[in-house]
Parts: C-alpha cells; sequence; structure tokens
C-alpha cells in the first residue's frame, strides 16, 4: 500500500479530473513544511521564554509592581507560540514524551510554595501536597529524605516533578512558573485570577517567606523550561530527531500523522478533556491556565496551531510568515471539495474561539463561563466544541478519501513479522 | 433467599459450560475445538485456531508477537506513561471518551456539603480521593514502605465465615461472594471526613525467609503478616478473614472483557481430568442486573465479571462515591451510625447519585481502552531462550499465552485482537505460602486467579518499583516465581533447578512483556 498508494491515488483521483483540480503538492513537501512551521514555532517559544526569563531576572534583582507586571506579561506572550506548537504532540512521540516536563497541568500548588488555608492542610493520599518545598531545605516524607537544600533544575526535574508517581506534583514547566508568577486564584467561579504581591520576590521586605528559596525556584524552574525548549528546537532542525523520525517512514505515513494530530488536538483533547470536562463537572479548577486566567487565549492558540498546520502557514512571533506545500493544496488536489469544507469548519473554529476570547476580555473569565447556571457562557464555550468536533468529522472523511487510515508500520506487510497485526 | 428461578438460571449455565468444555477436551466435535466460537466463520475458526496454538519454535519471534494487544498496541515511547495510552486503533470521538474518563479517574472527590456541587460526596469512609492516586499512573501499587501509615494503593479487604443457612444458601445461589465483617463492611477504609472516626491502619510484618536455589544461591523471600491497629468502630469479628491486595494496573481490560467465555473455560480443568497436577476452574458470578451468569475475569480472585460493575465497586468501597444503584454512604455499615447521618453528595439536580450518568460510563471505557505497550526485543536470542524456559517449565501452562477476542465484541476496537495477556483467567491453588484464607465466590482461601503478566517487564519504568504478587510481598520477578505453589509446585521447582545463566535468560523474557 504505501509506495504505491501515491500512484494508486494519482491514478484514481488526479487523471481523470486533471482539468479541474490543480496538481498536488507531494507528500514530501507537505511534511517538509510541517517540520519547518514546527521548527520555527518551538522556535519563538524559545524566545519569548528567554525574554521571560529576562523579565524575571529583572523582577528578582530589583522587585516592583511593574518588574513583577512585566514577568507576567513575558509569561503570556510567551504562551503564544507554544500553544500553538501543541499540535505537534499528537502524532509525533517524540513530542508527547517531552510535554509532560513542560506543559504538564493540573496542578497541587501547595507542593512548591505556601497556599491558602481552602486549600487545606494535607491530603491523606498525596504526601507531597502541602510540602512547601520553598519553605522546607530537607524533605522527610516517610522513610524517604529528599535534600532541598538548593534548589536546583534537577531538584525539581528529577526529584520533585511527578513524586510518588501522583501527576498532580507538577514542579516543572510553564504552569509552575505561572503559580509562582501569579499565587493561586482564590475566587472560584468569581472574577480575578491569582493576586501574588511582588513582595514574595522581596528580600528586603519579603512577604509569604523564604523569599531567597522562592526567587531561586523561579529562575529554575524558568531556566529548565528555556532546556526543555531548546531540545525541541534541535528536534525539528535540519537533523534533529523529531524531523528524522517523520521522514523515516513513507510520506503517506507522515500525512497521516498530521492529519492525526489535528484531529486528537481538536477532539479528544481540546473539545473533550480541556472544555467538555469542565462544563461537565462546572469545575473551575478544569482550567488550563487558572493562575493567570489565560485559558481563553491558551485555547484560542491550539486552534490557531491547528489551522497552521493544515493550512501550510505560520506567522511568528516577529511578524514575518513561514509557508510552502500545504497540506491543503494536497487534499485539494484528490478531494477538493473535502479541502473546501475543511477550511471553512477551521475558519468557523477560528470565530467561535474569538468570540470566547471576546467574552473572557470583556463579560467574564473563562472559568466563569464554565460555571453552574450560566447558560450564556455555557453556551460560548460549548460552541467551539462543537465547532471543533465538526472540523474532526471532516479531518476523518478526509483520512477515508486519501486511503490512508489503514497505514501500518514499515515492514509489518510480512505474515512473518512480530510486529505484523493479525487481522 | 433468591427466587428458584435464578438458581435454575445457574444450573443450566453451568451445564452449558459443562458442553463447551467437553467439546474443548474431546467431544464429538473434536475437529473443531473452537465450535463454542458462534462469532467465527468455520475457516475464521480455524484461522484462530491455529494462531492461537502454544508456539513450539524458539528461534524467532512468532508472527504478531510484538502487538501484545493486536491492533490496540502503542508504539508511543516507552516511559512513565507507558500504560496511560489509549488503544492505538480507537476512533477520535473514542479517544474524547477516553480522555473524558482520565479526567474523572483523576478527579479529586471532596466532602458534602460544598461549593463544587459536582465533585462532592467523598467518604464518609474513604481509601482515596481519586481513582488515580491508587492507580498511580495506571500501574500497579505497592506495600506502604516501613514507617509509612498512609497507604494508598493498597487496602485490606474483610470478611466473615457465612454463619446462618440463608447466608450459606447466598453463597450458593452466587447472591452474595463473601459476607462482609458485620461492623466494618467489605474493607478497611483507612480514612475518613472530620468528625468521623476512620476505621483502622493495616499493620504489616514481614519475616525474611530464605530459599536456596539449585545452584547453590540464596535468595530471601518476605513474609507478610497483617493486622489492623487504631481500630474505630470496637473489635473485629473474632472470625474475621483479612486479605490485603495492591490496586492493579489498568492496561488492557477491555480486551481481557472480548475474550469469548468458551475460550477461557476450553482451558479449564477444575478435577485435573488430563492428571498434569493443574487444575484450573473459572469464578462463576451472577451479573448483578440480569441475574444471569457469567464469568468472572477482574480482580485478584476473578470475582468481577465486567469493567463497569468492577468500577462501580471501586468507586462505592474506595471513595465513597455512589453511582446510580449504589448507596451514598458506600462502605458505611448499618453500625457506623455517623458515618451513615453524614451529608451526602446526591443532588437531585445534577442527576442520580453522586457520581450521575455519564461519569461511570466514562471511567469504565477509560478503564476498558488503556493500550498495552508493544514488546521489546522479542527477537533478542537471550529473551527467545527466556521464553523456551518459561514453556518448558510449564508457566504457560496457566501463562496462557494468547487469544483472539470475539469478533462481535464491542467497541469493535476490541473485536477479532489477537491478544497476548499470558493468563488463563482461571483460578488455581496457588499453595499455602499464597494463601489468603479468604475464600470469595468459587475462589477458595488458596486459590487465585492467573495474574496476566503483560506490561509486567514495564513495572520499574511507570511505577518506580517492582513489588509482585496481590500484596506486593515479592520484590522481584524471582522472588513471584519463588512464591508460586500449590498447582504452580512443579514450575517453581523447575526455576529452582535452573542455572543462573537460564533464570537470567527467564526473567530477560518477562522483562520484555
Amino acid at each position: 500500500m504505501k509506495k504505491g498508494m501515491a500512484l494508486a491515488l494519482l491514478a484514481g483521483f488526479a487523471l481523470p479530473f486533471a482539468a479541474a483540480k490543480a496538481e498536488p503538492p507531494s507528500a514530501a513537501s507537505v511534511l517538509l513544511t510541517y517540520a519547518d512551521i514546527a521548527h520555527a514555532t518551538y522556535r519563538d517559544s524559545l524566545t519569548l521564554a528567554e525574554e521571560m526569563d529576562k523579565a524575571i531576572e529583572a523582577l528578582v534583582a530589583e522587585p516592583s509592581e511593574a518588574r513583577l507586571k512585566a514577568a507576567r506579561e513575558a509569561w503570556l506572550a510567551a504562551r503564544v507560540p507554544y500553544q500553538q506548537s501543541e499540535v505537534y504532540r499528537f502524532g509525533n512521540a517524540i513530542v508527547d514524551d517531552w510535554e509532560g516536563r513542560v506543559n504538564a497541568w493540573p496542578l497541587d500548588e501547595g507542593l512548591i510554595d505556601y497556599v491558602d488555608a481552602v486549600y487545606g492542610d494535607s491530603a491523606p493520599e498525596n504526601r507531597f501536597y502541602v510540602v512547601n518545598v520553598i519553605a522546607s531545605p530537607a524533605i522527610q516524607i516517610g522513610g524517604r529524605s529528599i535534600d532541598a537544600s538548593t534548589i536546583t533544575p534537577a531538584l525539581l526535574q528529577d526529584e520533585l516533578h511527578e513524586v510518588d508517581g501522583i501527576e498532580a506534583n507538577v514542579a516543572t514547566g510553564y504552569h509552575a512558573v505561572e503559580f509562582l508568577l501569579w499565587g493561586q486564584d482564590l475566587n472560584g467561579t468569581g472574577p480575578g485570577a491569582g493576586n501574588r504581591p511582588y513582595t514574595d520576590f522581596d528580600l528586603s521586605n519579603c512577604t509569604g517567606g523564604n523569599c531567597e528559596r522562592r526567587i531561586a525556584y523561579l529562575q529554575a524552574a524558568s531556566k529548565l523550561l528555556l532546556a526543555d525548549l531548546q531540545e525541541m528546537v534541535q528536534a525539528w532542525g535540519p537533523i534533529g530527531a523529531a524531523r528524522n523520525a517523520l521522514f523515516a517512514e513513507s510520506p503517506e505515513a507522515g500525512i497521516l500523522t498530521m492529519l492525526t494530530g489535528m484531529g486528537s488536538l481538536s477532539y479528544g483533547e481540546l473539545a473533550g478533556e480541556r472544555m467538555k470536562l469542565g462544563l461537565m463537572l462546572h469545575d473551575p479548577e478544569e482550567e488550563h491556565d487558572c493562575f493567570s486566567d489565560n485559558t481563553h487565549n491558551s485555547h484560542y492558540n491550539d486552534i490557531v496551531g491547528i489551522q497552521n498546520v493544515y493550512l501550510g502557514r505560520y506567522k511568528r512571533s516577529d511578524g514575518s510568515l513561514v509557508t510552502g506545500a500545504s497540506l491543503s493544496d494536497y487534499v485539494k488536489g484528490y478531494a477538493p471539495e473535502l479541502d473546501q469544507e475543511l477550511r471553512q469548519e477551521l475558519t468557523r473554529t477560528l470565530a467561535s474561539a474569538e468570540a470566547m476570547v471576546k467574552r473572557a476580555e470583556t463579560v467574564e473569565s473563562y472559568d466563569q463561563m464554565i460555571g453552574p447556571g450560566n447558560a450564556e457562557g455555557n453556551a460560548v464555550v460549548q460552541a467551539v466544541i462543537d465547532d471543533l468536533i465538526q472540523q474532526t468529522r471532516s479531518i476523518e472523511r478526509i483520512v477515508v478519501a486519501l486511503n490512508i487510515g489503514q497505514i501500518e508500520i514499515e515492514g509489518s506487510d510480512s505474515l512473518d513479522n512480530p510486529n505484523a497485526v493479525f487481522q | 433467599m433468591p427466587s428458584s428461578s435464578n438458581r435454575l438460571v445457574l444450573g443450566a449455565c453451568l451445564l452449558v459450560a459443562g458442553t463447551l468444555l467437553s467439546l474443548a477436551t474431546g467431544g464429538a466435535e473434536e475437529n473443531d475445538p473452537l465450535a463454542h466460537r458462534e462469532d467465527l466463520t468455520p475457516e475464521q475458526r480455524a484461522r484462530v485456531a491455529a494462531v492461537t496454538q502454544p508456539t513450539e519454535r524458539f528461534d524467532k519471534a512468532e508472527p504478531f508477537e510484538a502487538m501484545s494487544a493486536g491492533a490496540g498496541t502503542s508504539r508511543k515511547y516507552v516511559n512513565r506513561d507507558a500504560f496511560s495510552n489509549p488503544l492505538a486503533n480507537l476512533t477520535f470521538e473514542q479517544e474524547q471518551d477516553f480522555k473524558l474518563g482520565n479526567g474523572i479517574f483523576k478527579k479529586l472527590w471532596v466532602s458534602s456539603p460544598s461549593s463544587t456541587r459536582a465533585s462532592d460526596g467523598l467518604g464518609p469512609l474513604y481509601n482515596a480521593r481519586s481513582c488515580q492516586r491508587c492507580h498511580l499512573k495506571d500501574g500497579r501499587g505497592q506495600p506502604p514502605a516501613n514507617n509509612e501509615v498512609d497507604a494508598v494503593s493498597m487496602f485490606l479487604r474483610l470478611s466473615v465465615p457465612a454463619e446462618t443457612e440463608e447466608l450459606q444458601q447466598a453463597l450458593v445461589d452466587k447472591q452474595i461472594l463473601r459476607v462482609p465483617e458485620p461492623t466494618y463492611g467489605g474493607q478497611l477504609q483507612n480514612f475518613a471526613l472530620p468528625g468521623i472516626p476512620p476505621e483502622g491502619r493495616m499493620v504489616i510484618g514481614y519475616e525474611e525467609v530464605p530459599v536456596t536455589l539449585g545452584d547453590g544461591s540464596l535468595v530471601f523471600l518476605r513474609k507478610p503478616g497483617y493486622g489492623v491497629a487504631d481500630l474505630g468502630y470496637g473489635p473485629l469479628h473474632p472470625d474475621v478473614q483479612l486479605s490485603p491486595r495492591v490496586a492493579p494496573q489498568m492496561i488492557g481490560l477491555g480486551l481481557v472483557e472480548a475474550i469469548h467465555p468458551g475460550d477461557i473455560l476450553a482451558w479449564a480443568d477444575p478435577d485435573d481430568s488430563d492428571g498434569d497436577g493443574i487444575s484450573g476452574k473459572p469464578s462463576w458470578l451472577r451479573d448483578p442486573d440480569s441475574g444471569k451468569p457469567l464469568i468472572g475475569r477482574f480482580g485478584w480472585k476473578a470475582s468481577t465479571g465486567s469493567l463497569k460493575a468492577q468500577s462501580a465497586d471501586a468507586f462505592a468501597g474506595d471513595i465513597g462515591i455512589s453511582t446510580p444503584g449504589k448507596a451514598p454512604y458506600g462502605d458505611c455499615t448499618a453500625a457506623q451510625n455517623l458515618c451513615r447521618a453524614a451529608p451526602q453528595g446526591e443532588q437531585a439536580d445534577l442527576g442520580e447519585s453522586e457520581a450521575p450518568d455519564p461519569l461511570l460510563d466514562l471511567v469504565a471505557f477509560y478503564s476498558g481502552n488503556l493500550a498495552v505497550p508493544a514488546r521489546r526485543l522479542v527477537e533478542d536470542p537471550q529473551v527467545l531462550k527466556g521464553k523456551r524456559l518459561f514453556y518448558e517449565a510449564g508457566c504457560a501452562t496457566c501463562h496462557r499465552p494468547k487469544f483472539v477476542t470475539r469478533k462481535d465484541a464491542e467497541p469493535e476496537q476490541h473485536a477479532f485482537q489477537l491478544i497476548w495477556p499470558y493468563s488463563d483467567f482461571l483460578l488455581h491453588d496457588m499453595g499455602e505460602g499464597l494463601a489468603d484464607g479468604r475464600p470469595v465466590g468459587d475462589a477458595g482461601g488458596r486459590e487465585w486467579r492467573t495474574a496476566p503478566l503483560w506490561g509486567t517487564g514495564l513495572t520499574e519504568e511507570v511505577s518506580g518499583h517492582s513489588f509482585f504478587l496481590h500484596d506486593g510481598r515479592a520484590r522481584s520477578r524471582l522472588e513471584a516465581i519463588l512464591w508460586h505453589g500449590g498447582e504452580a509446585e512443579a514450575a517453581r521447582e523447575a526455576v529452582v533447578k535452573m542455572t543462573k545463566e537460564e533464570r537470567d535468560a527467564l526473567l530477560a523474557f518477562l522483562q520484555s512483556l
């Protein structure tokens, strides 16, 4: 199937309708654009995270309200390209393997720093629930001791992240930095984000205690994020592992990877886990960027990222464009009506997401929108969910039309192969 | 008392089981050992019979062997999340249900009343506040380390012998599988909401027992003893039976549910009529909804037949959260007044029970669709040698390598898959050493369900430990093997006699699963 497929498709579709349809780009050239956009998106993520790191250094050097605000704004800006990169996590095993370090969520913030009394002073099933690493140079839990006298990237990554196998023990990544910059959101489904005072980082006028260690934690988490992003920039570079993995199999398998990534992020991850679950439970904790009240932008940029992959076009953070042979053109060559349908649906989803963003900026924040008894707010979120599901249906139809749904891994067509699937 | 019609149904079923058994072991249709597979055409039956035949060649890997869960096998990178991936062949929509189910699985429940009304109803007695806090990384639980009192991924089941004729008859009729301890209920909850006493805490003592292997090397097994301290509700019943349980790994469960019951019965030999020293008997249950008999497949004693029932039981017993048809107070007995009187989390406007529909269905879907990771190193010569030794020692007699699931299984992603669970899903006498002396349904005090071995090689990666068996007493795969007794005595002896090189190969094979 694999190697012969492009030819078969040409014979089946392109030749009889050659006049009506544009000559599709090769699958390989489409993959090249996909990889180039990945590289540019991770590069922008790194650049803006470096800006954030500078703003954090400025904050801790001379803490002030203005500098805390600047650091928060730098974090928000850094989230834009990163969220647009998320579509690459689905389908690319190397990204998925890495993602837990940088974007893990939700987190039990009491592991990291002081928390309000409403958070509770213990959780019987999570020994690290209120460990408060910032206040604890030596951690003794059960028979185990962790030396936290110096807060380093290694301590966060190797000792504390997902400690005890509990996924909510998030010690690293964007959301750990977010918590340190904003603090807890204690407003429930009421208005307002976290409201940490800048003096939490002020050695001469320290609030919240242990400002020196809080600074060290923030610096370590920020530096670790830079190192992790650097790794992914390299992975998508000219001889990077992620790029190589993409081209290691047939180009059609790569096309399937692209479509799978778009569909999985649209439906299961975004429409499902990140939106429908919160709506179903009406739980303000089910909010992706909960400390900063940035969830609407986080969702919006996920959606932009899906569109980037399909249209083969990415607007970089400096305003320049990365473009190339697109998946849209490829699909258009074989199934023009499906291409048109999906492009329309992507536009509609983006419009619904813009309405959600506008509501978050002008009426109420995302956690209020998913609250109970808020029919209007619920409906705005539901509209985005519905559109995401709709566009995934078209993606499924495209997979069928391109006849790539059953692509198997290299060599598995031999029945003698232990990697084959019995059918 | 159960109705007599129910009894008749069960009788009829056992008859059916007997028929299937005779077919499988050489009845009239000797040429078609899969005659019970009404879901298959004769041609498919022949293919399935051929492909599920235990291999006799160990010079290279078998076809399909690396794909432990068939088309659903996960080929993602092996990391700590290796047990948390969805089956690879799910549709986008099923992937959403999986992720919603995962959200509920991770969700921390809180006490009632709470401002997050949809999330309250915890307890009043509980072992954990979420599913995931026992099923860490969807892997197996572990016994608490020394000096730790806050065990989460392990607890004690409690029961007492049936003292009345009525209870004895209910056991015979499978209306119940065990009699709960009258005050404490079916399991010991070590946590409770504020103002309500927890039931107590599990106490474990270990004694090191030396075992000398054939090559002279010495292995220590730790023999556990269990008790309960800080009892919150007075003394336990004098004849109480305690049985510890670690949380099992979650992978491949929906595929196990999709195995044809006739395929399980085909390997049963309760009276050891073939004289190989291995009996193997099915665990017969009664479907709680229909009253019809069904085979138990899940749990250390195969005491649950469906994932939905297993999920509902865990919600109620472990977290104290009710699902439709269950009481809101979880495992609180009538003797635990404070607990029964505590505020509940049911709210009519949100739907019936504390976890209203579709939460249970989502969790059951999640539980049924966790992928088994692909095997590693299937062609490695040491692994192949270990595989041969595994078969030669007789391990594969109970740790049955493969099945082809029902063609009519739902969802279709589970259907007609060649899977490699390494279990016969039957009960076996495992000897006095492993006995808990606590019968559950058809499983006697010395009997346990053959534990599936798929994924076992990733325990260290996923769970960060290598504790095995129902109570995590074994600290390594070798210790787990050495605890085997009863029907597995001969297989154990074969391993004891192995050279170090052979043992290493056997363990390398297990590590590759």
